[in-house]
């Protein structure tokens, strides 16, 4: 029983390596903030799936946090801000899919060659489960840098904090008034950079940032 | 006689086999039809497609070779016999030391070879559409299926299709993440070798949007009957590796005895019924991808299948 | 006794070579030739088989009092030297025998004739050299002789730049190996093998490795030193095309295996992971390549470069395996490579048999300018679709069973207990099956554009068939294919000595397994019967023959093409190569080769042709080659001014070396 539990916890854990990949892959906008739906909700069931083999309850306020927070509001919110925005729904990556794929694969590697040394007191199933946390922050990154448009960067970020409260609720102890404190501030950033995109909307008709950098002042 | 037994019951998978392809694919077609709220042709009906086909006169074109006539019972044997190698209702049948995993995949890339090389043998444009496309989507499909079999093997052991499908009811392996990563790789290089939708669509008329019916479009009567046949087997290959390597419970095992040889059918054409209206819901609810976007997608089940290989070599570590 | 044999039939080869200088005028100059080479490579290859499968008279040495005067040259024959005489004698019999259907429609026989058995007679030697001097003058006899076959027709239009780089790269191997040689002898200077094996104390080994993977790499057609290999194989006439690539290469396997299995001692574990890694990089650069080519020669030898990496992979995990002490597994990959070897010097002789068989019926190399062969040469066609069969790995031919080999020992390596070769393993595997893949596309390719659909030329339209000798060398391959695929257990016991020498165990036994399968590990673990896929494929189509003979339609009939209802088209609608393989060109060449295609479309009511045109940049060409080039060039025009100073600059130029070496005299007392 408490191997299967620990493997469903792993399992989890991979599910949301392979749905940082799944964000990786989309090339549409809908598609996109459907499947960072998908990744909040997998990190509710693995932090509520944590609260039940650590018994430790204030983790199932943790869940439902992200699960209502990042699963329902922020998804949402995001849809209407792309139809009023009337944003325009393709994203282009700045080298193929593909080759981000393979980038991601590399990620993937270097923080399992990272975490499993490091950590060589701990159990083979939280080593792994921290190497996995850190490829869904490197693959957040990633997702930042190899798209060429605001609201993907957003999510990006997003998902980076996802894997951060991957790593803390894995590690055995994170007090609730800190998860209060961060989901608060991912919702005023997101407040903020909803204002932004709004502003540059107005002013470029367009929220692609390789526009934004003719205006810079020097060399794209 | 123990022996005679046991070839008999071999003999017998491999007709339930070929005796369950058609149904297979009438079943889903059926499921598709009614959820788009169409009666749908009866569930027998591809059975009687290929005895129509079979009854009918053969035109082959002015040009067509000795190769086009003879690739189509080449591909269909092939076929079968990857199929039949592939455990259905018992697994440890008396030739499943010859159903080596690699062995399989590679036979199905055999009948890939004939089919795209008949794809050009008339010399027109919409077999060559066909053959390029194919072989643009066997390039990375392939890679991915042999990486999920790595993946299969290393955990199990052995790439003995029989083995695999025993350890995966045993208990030594339970939930890993590479089973998962190398489920969803499997379903995505199935859906695309199978000529589904997304990847390509088996009902179409379009030739812009052809891969497999475009290297079949200069077949008729006993030759057509035989590659839809042959289609048929595939599906249900897929499908039965499905069944037997991730869903275990319920296969027989070998010496088991009669009843359990039944029971095991019967859990088998369960296991098929709930795969074929799962096929049938997903072809529903997506949309065929462009072309240049199925090699993103089988991409990205490459790069499924070697994170799984690769989590798999390097968690060994302890 | 089987030593002095060979050197027998070699010694034949080289006076045949002699002979023919003076009478390759003669009328039937071209029959004795082959037909004497033919007779030395049998008997050759019969030597070498019956001592490398009796285990008689292995490690026979011989030293003949030729060369330098205090070493002599010393030759031996052990289970490697006979494998690979077997593999190069194979290739020089049936070369042989299609050399005496080919040879007869060459234009210069004198510039052929001389030169073929002598290439026959330098790889036989060099495989049979105990020495560092006798293998490096054997190893530069060969690759000389290669080349004046390359240059035999020097008019074409590009041959002469291929003999050129062609020269420039063996020299450049031959120098890598002299140095590695050089390491090997050490101090003490004992160039003789024995001497080497003896001395064990090879200081820079990693070096060594380094200049052998160089040195026989490049001759083998590693990526990046291949660039002369699909230069120079299709400019020689076809059936030295098939002896270089499908011969010659795997002298340089053997070069290497010699070097660093034998003469090295006990490898490093990044020795492993680097050669396959260079391995699996080769294997995917090469169908690639192959894959953006339309010359069916040039398409061959890139092909050589992919089969090439494959082997290497095999090698890498060997010395993997065997630096992490696992002789079993090492054993494994050894037998897969060096099955892999004799595999494919058998299909990509059969398979350039075939073009060259193309080439005379046709005279075009160009895919582009074929179609429709199959009607006209029926029984190349399917001797070549066999070959192809072959090569794209499918069962029940040999291809399959060395690469379910190599994948068995790669899905033993997680066992290795080095980071990096965890890392990189899987990767390489990743590799081997998108080259395997990538590899069946190319042959689908190759054979559906020239053989199939309709004639794009009248050359193809006319072509006729070839001639019986070149036909029977032909199917000997075939048969040689399909055996090897369904009897794979007794060259896996053939490889058993040479396995045990190098990796120190061998492969269980395979004869007495039923149904001829192979177990290379445990029955537990995988088993392949390609007898028994073979009669299961047999049996299905017999029994869907028999069932549609008994109750289907046998009506038939001819009609035009169904083509979508579009009327009778002209043969210039069907696809072309190039067409053929755009997906994948756009797919993986985007990235690989930086392909772009430009497609200029006259506007509307303009009747001029469109034209497409497809860029692609060979990356090893651009990045390693032309700055080389570049730097040489430039160096040498600086240099140059030397040619023209006064005497008063010559010297001060003699003053100068003078006081420096006193100063430097001075310095290191």
């Amino acid at each position: 029983m408490d191997q299967l539990a620990l493997d469903v916890a792993h399992l989890l854990a991979g599910g949301l390596v392979l749905a940082s990949f799944m964000l990786l892959y989309q090339d549409r906008m809908t598609g996109l903030i459907n499947t960072f739906a998908l990744h909040a909700l997998v990190v509710s069931f693995s932090v509520a799936w944590q609260a039940y083999i650590q018994q430790a309850p204030h983790l199932y306020i943790t869940a439902a946090i992200a699960l209502i927070v990042k699963a329902l509001v922020i998804p949402l919110a995001l849809h209407r801000i792309i139809v009023r925005l009337d944003i325009h729904r393709t994203i282009e990556p700045v080298v193929g899919i593909g080759q981000t794929m393979l980038a991601g694969i590399g990620l993937v590697a270097l923080s399992v060659m990272v975490m499993l040394p490091i950590t060589a007191q701990a159990g083979t199933l939280a080593r792994e489960d921290l190497a996995f946390a850190l490829s869904v922050i490197l693959l957040g990154l990633l997702m930042m840098i190899s798209r060429r448009n605001a609201v993907s960067q957003v999510i990006g970020f997003m998902s980076i904090e996802n894997g951060l409260i991957l790593a803390a609720t894995g590690a055995k102890g994170m007090p609730l008034v800190v998860e209060i404190s961060v989901a608060f501030s991912i919702l005023i950033a997101l407040i903020v950079i909803g204002i932004f995109l709004f502003r540059i909307r107005e002013r470029f008709e367009t929220v692609d940032i390789h526009v934004l950098h003719e205006h810079r002042g020097e060399q794209p | 006689m123990a022996v005679a037994l046991d070839l008999t019951v071999q003999l017998g998978q491999m007709l339930i086999v070929l005796a369950l392809a058609p149904l297979l694919t009438g079943y889903v077609r059926k499921v598709k039809a009614r959820l788009l709220r169409r009666q749908g042709p009866p569930l027998l009906q591809p059975y009687r497609d290929l005895l129509r086909l079979v009854r009918k006169e053969v035109v082959l074109a002015q040009n067509a070779s000795w190769l086009f006539r003879v690739a189509p019972y080449l591909i269909f044997a092939t076929t079968w016999v990857a199929a039949a190698l592939v455990p259905t209702f018992a697994t440890g049948l008396i030739f499943s030391q010859a159903a080596d995993m690699i062995a399989i995949v590679a036979l199905l890339g055999s009948a890939r070879f004939m089919l795209a090389l008949a794809g050009l043998d008339v010399g027109t444009s919409f077999g060559g559409i066909g053959s390029s496309r194919e072989m643009m989507i066997a390039s990375l499909a392939e890679p991915a299926m042999l990486m999920v079999v790595f993946t299969l093997s290393l955990l199990a052991g052995s790439t003995q299709l029989s083995s695999i499908a025993a350890s995966m009811q045993g208990p030594g392996i339970g939930l890993r993440v590479s089973l998962a990563l190398a489920l969803v790789g499997l379903i995505m290089v199935a859906i695309a070798e199978n000529a589904r939708i997304p990847v390509d669509n088996p009902a179409t008329h379009l030739e812009l949007t052809m891969v497999h019916e475009a290297m079949i479009l200069e077949y008729s009567g006993r030759h057509l009957a035989l590659i839809e046949a042959a289609s048929f087997l595939k599906l249900l290959l897929y499908v039965s590796v499905i069944a037997c390597v991730f869903v275990p419970w319920g296969t027989a095992v070998s010496g088991q005895g009669l009843d359990a040889y039944v029971a095991g059918l019967g859990i088998y054409a369960a296991k098929l019924a709930a795969a074929g209206c799962m096929l049938a819901v997903f072809e529903t609810v997506i949309a065929k991808m462009r072309v240049f976007r199925v090699s993103d997608f089988l991409g990205a089940a490459l790069m499924l299948g070697f994170l799984a290989t690769l989590l798999l070599f390097v968690s060994r570590v302890t | 006794m089987a030593l002095a044999g060979l050197l027998w039939c070699i010694a034949t080869l080289l006076g045949t070579a002699v002979a023919a200088i003076a009478m390759a005028r003669h009328r039937s100059a071209t029959t004795l030739v082959y037909g004497v080479a033919l007779c030395a490579c049998v008997i050759a290859l019969a030597m070498a088989g019956w001592s490398l499968l009796t285990l008689n008279s292995l490690g026979q040495a011989l030293t003949l009092p030729v060369g330098l005067p205090w070493l002599g040259a010393h030759f031996r024959i052990d289970a490697l030297a006979a494998f690979f005489l077997l593999v190069v004698n194979l290739g020089g019999a049936t070369a042989s025998l299609y050399g005496l259907g080919y040879g007869r429609h060459e234009e210069t026989p004198g510039r052929v004739l001389p030169f073929y058995p002598a290439f026959l007679a330098g790889m036989n030697l060099v495989v049979l050299a105990d020495d560092a001097f006798t293998f490096l003058f054997t190893w530069e006899f060969m690759s000389l002789a290669s080349w004046a076959l390359v240059m035999a027709h020097h008019r074409r239009p590009g041959n002469a730049t291929a003999g050129y780089i062609y020269l420039l790269m063996a020299g450049f191997g031959t120098l890598a190996l002299l140095l590695a040689f050089g390491l090997l002898a050490g101090p003490a200077g004992g160039y003789a093998f024995d001497a080497i094996r003896s001395a064990q104390t090879a200081s820079l080994a990693g070096a060594v490795l380094v200049l052998a993977l160089v040195g026989a790499g490049s001759k083998a057609g590693l990526v990046p030193l291949h660039v002369w290999l699909p230069l120079a194989h299709p400019a020689a006439p076809s059936h030295v095309s098939a002896l270089m690539s499908g011969v010659m290469t795997k002298v340089a396997v053997y070069g290497f295996v010699r070097i660093v299995f034998d003469l090295l001692g006990s490898p490093v574990w990044w020795w492993g992971g680097l050669v396959a890694l260079l391995g699996g990089v080769t294997a995917v650069m090469g169908v690639l390549y192959a894959l953006m080519e339309h010359d069916l020669k040039r398409l061959l030898a890139y092909h050589t470069v992919e089969n090439i990496g494959i082997i290497f992979i095999g090698l890498g995990l060997a010395l993997a395996f065997e630096a992490n002490e696992m002789p079993g597994a090492a054993a494994l990959g050894l037998t897969a490579a060096l099955f892999h070897v004799f595999n494919h010097s058998v299909f990509k002789s059969l398979l350039f048999f075939g073009a060259g068989a193309v080439l005379t019926a046709t005279g075009e190399r160009d895919m582009e300018r074929l179609g429709g062969l199959i009607h006209r040469m029926p029984f190349t066609a399917f001797a070549f679709l066999i070959g192809s069969a072959a090569i794209s790995a499918l069962p029940p031919f040999n291809g399959f069973v060395s690469e379910w080999l190599t994948f068995q020992a790669i899905l033993l390596s997680p066992a290795l207990p080095q980071w990096l070769l965890k890392f990189l393993i899987p990767a390489i595997g990743a590799l081997l099956a998108l080259s395997a893949a990538l590899a069946a596309a190319c042959f689908v390719k190759a054979f559906g554009v020239s053989f199939l659909g309709r004639p794009r030329t009248e050359v193809a339209r006319d072509a006729a068939e070839t001639d019986r000798w070149s036909l029977a060398s032909m199917f000997v391959l075939v048969t040689l294919c399909l055996l090897a695929g369904i009897l794979p257990g007794y060259f896996i016991d053939a490889l058993a000595p040479v396995s045990q020498a190098l990796a120190g165990a061998q492969l269980p036994r395979q004869e007495q397994l039923d149904w001829l399968t192979i177990v290379p590990i445990a029955q537990s673990r995988s088993s392949y019967s390609g007898l028994l896929l073979f009669l299961f494929i047999a049996m299905a189509a017999g029994v869907g023959a028999e069932v549609i003979h008994r109750w289907a339609s046998a009506a038939t009939r001819r009609s035009a093409p169904w083509d979508c209802g579009f009327p009778d088209a002209s043969p210039v609608t069907q696809y072309t190569a190039g067409s053929f393989s755009q997906p994948i060109r756009r797919v993986f060449g985007s990235v690989v080769f930086r392909a772009r295609e430009e497609v200029h479309i006259p506007p509307p009511g303009d009747a001029s042709a469109a034209r497409m045109h497809v860029r692609l940049h060979d990356v090893p060409w651009d990045v390693l080659y032309v700055p080389t080039a570049k730097l040489v060039n430039l160096a040498a025009d600086r240099l140059n001014k030397v040619q023209f100073m006064t005497i008063r600059a010559y010297l001060t130029l003699v003053f100068g070396a003078l006081v420096v070496l006193l100063a430097v005299l001075a310095v290191w007392q």
